[in-house]
């Protein structure tokens, strides 16, 4: 048993070097080569400064921006750092509400934020993805519905047509890849720089 | 549930399949010690390692020193996570500037990952250096990977082999998994996370102003490079603490659904390896159809009862299914499918929160963790589990025709018995058993973040998330306490050896009995009647065991939920 001491010691420090050092350092280089946008984490940019990620969302609350879906992130409390305080799309502390099926605080949340959106928009019915908060909490997107949902408000802030708003959301719906993985969906972000340069 | 929702679930089926046996052909070969289309690369990689680190290729070890060896190298895993935690505040690759994590929650990190567990009590952006995610976190999701499949290989060594005192040797074992099967696979992979948008890179994170003038923080990292081998290994552990549902942990449909391939791929092709090894392909096929069934079964639950949604949604007259907790690019049968997946395997990285499932889709992974996560499994592990209800159930069919019971030529004894019934009580004994004493301890249930029925089962799921070495968790449960680092670190780690030891015992005893050829009456065991024997064996052992715990948890939320009752 005594010989088995050295290997226990040399090809655990071996391969370490090998996949713990060497692997993701080369893949670092080599994607850095070929895939140099993504592998900075897709980073958008105007005017030299960065605004964000195409793929992290961002929150909106203003009207005249389509809103992203609810997220449940957090941050230190800056007052007591053992607490937390909320802070949606905090992309330094991912994560979701993680409130159960039978969670009052859940079931109140939502009742309040349906009530508001039906006085938003009161002619369809509210789309899910508006009213519950995303795993990651930094979710991009949206579903179609729930950004046609927003058209009339979006529109009106903006003084555009509804028709030119709902037509920018069309073009920015993506469907289902090969039309049968994942769900359709709207790109939050991407969506309201294009309105913002339609508005201009 | 939709018709392209079940088309997703069924290609996803086909492709896995169709992987089955040109992966099994080519595993074979590794770890039979052939040459391989990748050999004139590696073997002058895998010649200098064994040189280095005095390791004889040709000389076979005896179960107990196989066994030994594989503790010795855990050991000194252990040590390194563990080290570079601790001081992970004067090492480099620290752009973030993280301090030193705490010794009970590096405690638990350490063993967490050398038991291919990966439970998160750390919150990976915002605990750890770029350091301690590659050499810590990277490179034991690779050992602790090529472990349970050198194991695995070990046990259908001891079916295969006839009068013989050894199982393989353990170096070349772990050695030839990492270099010709891990590795190879990971860096193309890495390369197509990237192209899909996974971020790659040793940069500080990212600060932006959004559009409102804001600022966000964005962390970014080596992520590509770890996500591969957290898939392939079964290992689960995110880079972000919200795993895979993290856009940048998961970026597409296209690599969500092929992560999820890569969680089953090489645990389904081990089934096809065994059967190479004892000599027919059927016998690996049987064991993968009673994997199949279970699986197909656990999918059709969970996706019905996520599309079904809440109580609450459905009151206030919202449709869609359960999107809390969910992603829009996955929606509700990709969230569904990943779960059932993550827990049957013992992956448990998550691309939903499944603290937020309904009761019944959330009860599903429970359920598949509790049998000990067999339905593919984790690589390696999930096959030596297998095989031991396999043991159990041949051993229940030859006391039912009163004959000694025998599996693909070898006799099943007393020993072989004994060992597989050790090896499936000890887990109950550890998740029940915390999950009792968590509950009466007040400072323990402060740490629940759900009132009610779902406050004990974010509790159970974590003791059985941990005992089964998955990983994955009812997220709101405050697990980095004290007492949760400890009992949960023991939980996996006896969840992990208290398995591998008994199954090592058990080949070590069968590779030296004699094969004995079939005879008119030995029970065939690549037919039907096999697999629904497993099938009943494990759902019965299962069901008698923690049917009591569930009806106190999921169970009764169901009900509550039914009837409007909220906590």
């Amino acid at each position: 048993m005594l010989r088995e001491i050295r290997p226990a010691i040399l090809v655990l420090l071996l391969l370490t070097a090998i996949t713990g050092l060497a692997y993701p350092l080369a893949m670092t280089a080599i994607a850095g080569v070929i895939f140099p946008k993504q592998a900075q984490g897709s980073l958008i940019e105007k005017d030299g400064k960065v605004i964000g990620s195409a793929l992290i969302g961002q929150e909106f609350k203003d009207d005249k921006y389509f809103h992203g879906r609810l997220s449940a992130t957090s941050a230190p409390d800056p007052a007591d750092p053992s607490k937390t305080v909320p802070a949606p799309y905090n992309a330094a502390n991912s994560g979701g509400s993680n409130l159960g099926p039978t969670s009052k605080a859940l079931a109140d949340r939502i009742k309040e934020d349906v009530e508001k959106l039906k006085t938003e928009n009161p002619s369809v019915p509210v789309p899910v993805d508006l009213v519950t908060t995303s795993g990651s909490g930094l979710d991009p997107d949206i579903s179609p519905e729930g950004a046609l949902f927003q058209v009339p408000r979006v529109a009106k802030a903006r003084n555009l047509p509804e028709a030119r708003v709902r037509e920018l959301v069309m073009e920015h719906t993506q469907g289902r890849m090969a039309g049968l993985l994942g769900e359709p969906r709207v790109n939050v972000l991407a969506l309201n720089l294009a309105l913002d340069e339609a508005s201009k | 549930m939709t018709v392209i929702g079940w088309f997703q679930i069924i290609l996803y089926c086909a492709i896995v399949v169709a992987l089955v046996k040109p992966l099994g052909w080519y595993m074979t070969r590794v770890f039979n010690g052939e040459a391989t289309f990748l050999s004139p690369v590696l073997r002058p990689v895998e010649r200098g390692l064994y040189w280095i680190s005095g390791v004889d290729e040709r000389r076979e070890q005896h179960w107990l020193t196989y066994t030994v060896s594989m503790l010795l190298f855990h050991v000194g895993g252990f040590l390194i996570i563990y080290g570079l935690m601790r001081l992970q505040g004067l090492l480099p690759f620290n752009p973030a500037g993280q301090s030193a994590v705490a010794e009970d929650l590096s405690f638990n990190t350490a063993i967490s990952f050398i038991t291919n567990t990966n439970w998160q009590n750390y919150g990976g952006e915002s605990t750890l250096s770029y350091l301690v995610q590659m050499v810590g976190l990277t490179h034991q999701n690779f050992l602790s990977a090529a472990t349970g499949i050198a194991l695995a290989v070990a046990l259908i060594r001891g079916f295969s082999r006839s009068s013989m005192r050894t199982i393989g040797n353990f170096w070349v074992d772990v050695t030839r998994c990492t270099l010709y099967v891990l590795l190879p696979i990971c860096i193309v992979y890495t390369l197509f996370l990237v192209w899909q948008g996974m971020p790659q890179t040793l940069g500080a994170y990212v600060d932006a102003t959004t559009l409102e003038g804001a600022k966000q923080t964005i962390a970014v990292g080596p992520v590509a490079s770890q996500v591969a081998i957290k898939m392939l290994g079964t290992n689960g552990g995110g880079f972000f603490n919200a795993n895979a549902a993290h856009p940048f942990e998961n970026p597409t449909a296209l690599s969500n659904f092929v992560q999820m391939i890569s969680i089953f791929a090489l645990g389904a092709a081990l089934t096809n390896v065994f059967g190479r090894m004892v000599g027919n392909e059927r016998q690996g096929w049987a064991i993968l159809a009673v994997m199949g069934v279970l699986f197909v079964a656990g999918v059709a639950i969970t996706y019905w009862a996520e599309a079904n949604g809440t109580s609450t949604l459905a009151s206030l007259g919202l449709t869609g299914g359960n999107m809390e907790g969910k992603e829009v690019r996955f929606g509700i049968v990709a969230s569904s499918l990943f779960a059932v997946i993550t827990t049957a395997a013992s992956c448990g990285a998550v691309n939903a929160m499944h603290d937020s499932f309904t009761a019944l889709g959330g009860m599903i992974p429970l359920i598949n963790m509790q049998l000990g996560e067999i339905i593919v499994g984790g690589v390696g592990a999930g096959m030596y589990g297998m095989l031991l209800f396999v043991v159990l159930a041949i051993f229940v069919a030859g006391l039912m025709v009163g004959r000694t019971p025998e599996y693909v030529g070898k006799k099943i004894e007393a020993r072989e018995v004994k060992m597989a019934m050790l090896a499936i009580l000890v887990l109950p004994l550890m998740y029940l058993g915390w999950t009792a004493v968590a509950v009466v301890l007040p400072s323990a249930v402060a740490s629940m973040a759900n009132a009610g029925p779902h406050g004990f089962t974010e509790v159970l799921y974590a003791f059985t998330s941990a005992t089964g070495n998955n990983g994955s968790a009812f997220g709101g449960l405050t697990g980095n306490t004290f007492f949760y680092n400890l009992t949960l670190a023991s939980s996996m780690f006896v969840g992990r050896f208290f398995m591998i030891v008994p199954a090592m015992a058990i080949a070590g005893s069968l590779a030296g009995k004699k094969s004995v050829p079939p005879s008119a009456g030995t029970f065939p065991t690549t037919g039907g009647l096999f697999v629904g024997l497993v099938v009943g064996v494990i759902l019965i052992i299962g069901g008698l065991t923690f049917f009591p715990a569930l009806a106190l948890g999921p169970i009764v939320e169901h009900l509550s939920m039914n009837a409007n009752t909220l906590f």
